[in-house]
């Protein structure tokens, strides 16, 4: 497990060799997900295939694609008037037209819309200003209709694309940005939700999910690794949250995502896709897409097929066009009508302008702003809150943002993590630590002493900076006169390394440093005390 | 929270969910059955004289065709006649072949030219557990209650119910 997730630090570019070598007597148990021996070579980060190597083993190359479905965040659901709202009562959110009882018709929520077409804005899709809905046909206790409304024929956003990046190294020094293609986006209803009674053999249906807006986003086959899929999936999340669109949060089911994978050896066709589902985490996703490139690797060493249960038939069936609904027509500044209710008009543009900054275009912007390196900008977006607490604290001291970042993401962060708490949760807020800042800033405590008062910040009873200074004698030495009288004494103490000094040998003197410091109980500024030292010895 | 109760003895729905081809079916509940009662008016139709009819051959419906619209759509044709029936439907609908669309888009929906109805984002429905479950034959602690889902049909070979009726 530890080998392959390493592998899939390193960046992956599209080729995977042989899970293990054949040879004369390898030790080891059968054939698993992750054998010991010889290990496949890392992939080329560049993209491509790689040639046959030394040993003369046709590479694999892995293609990943994905399906997610991501829960609008809306008051009410897609084609009903009841709430959206996780974990209530069950049967208690749902309408008549939820239950799918006689009589009742779909009425499209027009926030379902504004949210999709968001969405595909900002993944650079074009927005098709026709779409149509349809219905999907399938039996399954949680969807009483028989059918889920859908768009399978014109979709409401094609064509787009999303940028993700990826670490190549694991020390998180270099960054390599990849693309991934999206086909299209379409607003469909989710369904119910079953629980399984095995020992009385039924299944419990609550509906209170069904019928709430989803937007599926269909991501082409561009990607070759769990990590890669990952890194597009955290970045879609990231997205959906910043424009509001969707909440995103993977363990509450409001992001679903369905990986398809395959390999095959490059120049030849794709091989036959499995489907990877069911997955709540994004970790979780990278680890089961590779295992699964790893299983069809080996199946097919082994000599055996690829099978695909779930796309056994053509599965064009089972759909016609929904006759309730009448096409979807969405206009830009130049169709706008003139004498419609803006009530049922949806213009695009109007929706182009309001979008907020994405989250490249704001880590750009950090870095730029501030001259913190990329890999930071994206830690500080990775963390809710954290971004917002960076630049809180900076605006509130005067050390420059460059070392005000050291302290965001060394210090706060891994106490943050430490104690599992989110940025919001931090006992220390920007105002303390700037405070802290400042202090170091003006020379008033050492650096050694400020991580101590962090720590002391940490435990959030209340004092300030100044006052854990005080209380801990913290404090550097301020009286000039009397560092000189420590540097003297320790000088005057020392003959034999002052002797050394004289004679050339620098290194002594961060003994008599030392001692200094040891002196003052580390309230000494030691650039300082080596300028007085340095000056004493030349006298 | 009334899931924590049943918690123990449940697992959430996980399993595999049916695309569209994938079959299942209840266990106590027999397929549907095709109509029994042949449709007189389909039957008259075909005695109309057509003017330069041009039928596309008479095609069989196969086997695997047949199984697969039994697996999609619940249906049981029962017996060599209920597939007589099914081939005379489908010879009837072919006769819209006769019409010539060159040029001419589908039509969905009579709506098609009406204006698609925005809702706004309001909270008004819902909170009427009760009466829906009024509806329900089962039920436990305000859940339905359904057979077990996902029991795949037999395959061809292997079923009962195909075309049970054939002597």
């Amino acid at each position: 497990m530890a080998a392959a997730v390493a592998m899939a630090a390193r960046g992956c570019g599209g080729v995977w060799r042989r899970a293990r070598q054949r040879g004369a007597g390898q030790p080891g148990p059968g054939p698993g997900p992750f054998p010991r021996g010889q290990r496949a070579v890392a992939c080329n980060a560049r993209g491509g295939a790689v040639p046959a190597g030394k040993s003369g083993l046709v590479p694999w190359v892995p293609v990943v694609g994905l399906e997610i479905h991501a829960q609008i965040s809306s008051n009410s659901k897609l084609f009903s008037g009841s709430q959206v709202q996780f974990a209530a009562p069950p049967n208690s959110l749902v309408s008549f037209f939820d239950a799918s009882l006689p009589g009742t018709l779909p009425v499209l929520n027009r926030r379902c819309v504004e949210a999709a077409v968001m969405t595909g804005l900002a993944l650079n899709c074009s927005i098709n200003k026709k779409s149509l809905f349809d219905r999907k046909h399938y039996f399954y206790a949680d969807l009483p209709a028989g059918y889920q409304i859908t768009q399978q024929r014109v979709p409401i956003a094609v064509n787009g694309s999303l940028s993700y990046s990826l670490c190549i190294d694991n020390k998180m020094s270099q960054m390599v940005t990849k693309t991934v293609r999206i086909k299209q986006i379409q607003l469909e209803q989710d369904s119910g939700k079953s629980l399984h009674d095995d020992t009385r053999s039924q299944t419990l249906v609550d509906l209170n999910r069904a019928g709430v807006g989803l937007m599926e986003v269909v991501m082409e086959p561009d990607m070759c690794c769990g990590e890669e899929a990952a890194a597009a999936v955290r970045e879609l999340q990231l997205i959906l949250q910043t424009l509001g669109s969707s909440q995103a949060v993977m363990a509450e089911g409001q992001l679903r995502v369905d990986a398809n994978v395959s390999v095959h050896h490059p120049g030849e066709p794709y091989g036959v896709r499995t489907e990877v589902k069911n997955i709540n985490s994004i970790r979780f996703l990278a680890k089961a897409i590779d295992y699964e490139i790893q299983r069809q690797i080996e199946e097919l060493e082994n000599g055996g097929t690829i099978l695909n249960e779930t796309r056994a038939f053509d599965s064009k069936l089972g759909f016609m066009p929904e006759p309730n609904l009448p096409p979807l027509i969405l206009y830009d500044a130049k169709s706008l009508p003139a004498n419609m209710n803006h009530q049922q008009v949806i213009n695009i543009d109007w929706i182009h302008e309001r979008l907020p900054d994405l989250p490249s275009v704001k880590r750009k912007k950090l870095v730029e702003q501030y001259g913190i390196l990329p890999e930071h900008s994206f830690t500080l977006l990775n963390e809710d809150g954290l971004a917002e607490f960076f630049e809180s604290v900076v605006k509130q001291t005067q050390m420059k943002p460059k070392k005000v970042i050291g302290w965001i993401l060394k210090d706060l962060l891994s106490y943050l993590k430490q104690h599992s708490l989110t940025v919001k949760e931090s006992p220390v807020s920007s105002f303390l630590l700037a405070d802290l800042l400042n202090l170091l800033e003006k020379k008033e405590i050492s650096s050694p002493a400020a991580k101590q008062v962090f720590m002391e910040l940490w435990k959030g009873e209340g004092k300030t900076p100044l006052e854990i200074v005080k209380e801990q004698k913290l404090g550097l030495l301020q009286d000039q006169k009397e560092l000189e009288q420590i540097c003297q004494a320790v000088i005057d103490g020392q003959e034999n390394e002052v002797m050394a000094i004289k004679a050339g040998n620098q290194k002594v003197l961060n003994k008599l440093i030392g001692l200094v410091q040891k002196k003052t109980e580390g309230r000494s500024n030691p650039v300082l005390v080596k300028q007085l030292l340095e000056k004493k010895l030349s006298e | 929270m009334r899931a924590v109760l049943l918690g123990p003895w449940l697992r959430a729905g996980t399993g595999p969910r049916p695309h569209p081809a994938t079959p299942h079916r209840a266990p106590h509940r027999a397929l549907r059955a095709a109509p029994t009662a042949p449709n007189t008016a389909c039957d008259s139709q075909q005695r109309l004289p057509a003017a330069g009819r041009d039928l596309p051959a008479l095609k069989k419906v196969s086997v695997e065709v047949l199984d697969h619209l039994e697996q999609l759509a619940l249906v049981d044709f029962r017996d060599s006649e209920g597939v007589e029936r099914l081939q005379k439907a489908i010879q009837f609908a072919d006769q819209l072949h006769e019409v010539n669309t060159d040029g001419v888009e589908p039509m969905d929906s009579v709506l098609e030219d009406r204006c698609l109805y925005l809702r706004e984002d309001d909270v008004t429905e819902g909170n009427c557990t009760k009466e829906l479950l009024e509806n329900a034959r089962e039920k436990v602690e305000e859940y339905f209650v359904a057979p077990p889902g996902n029991i795949p049909l037999p395959k061809l070979e292997e079923r009962e119910t195909f075309l049970q009726g054939s002597k």
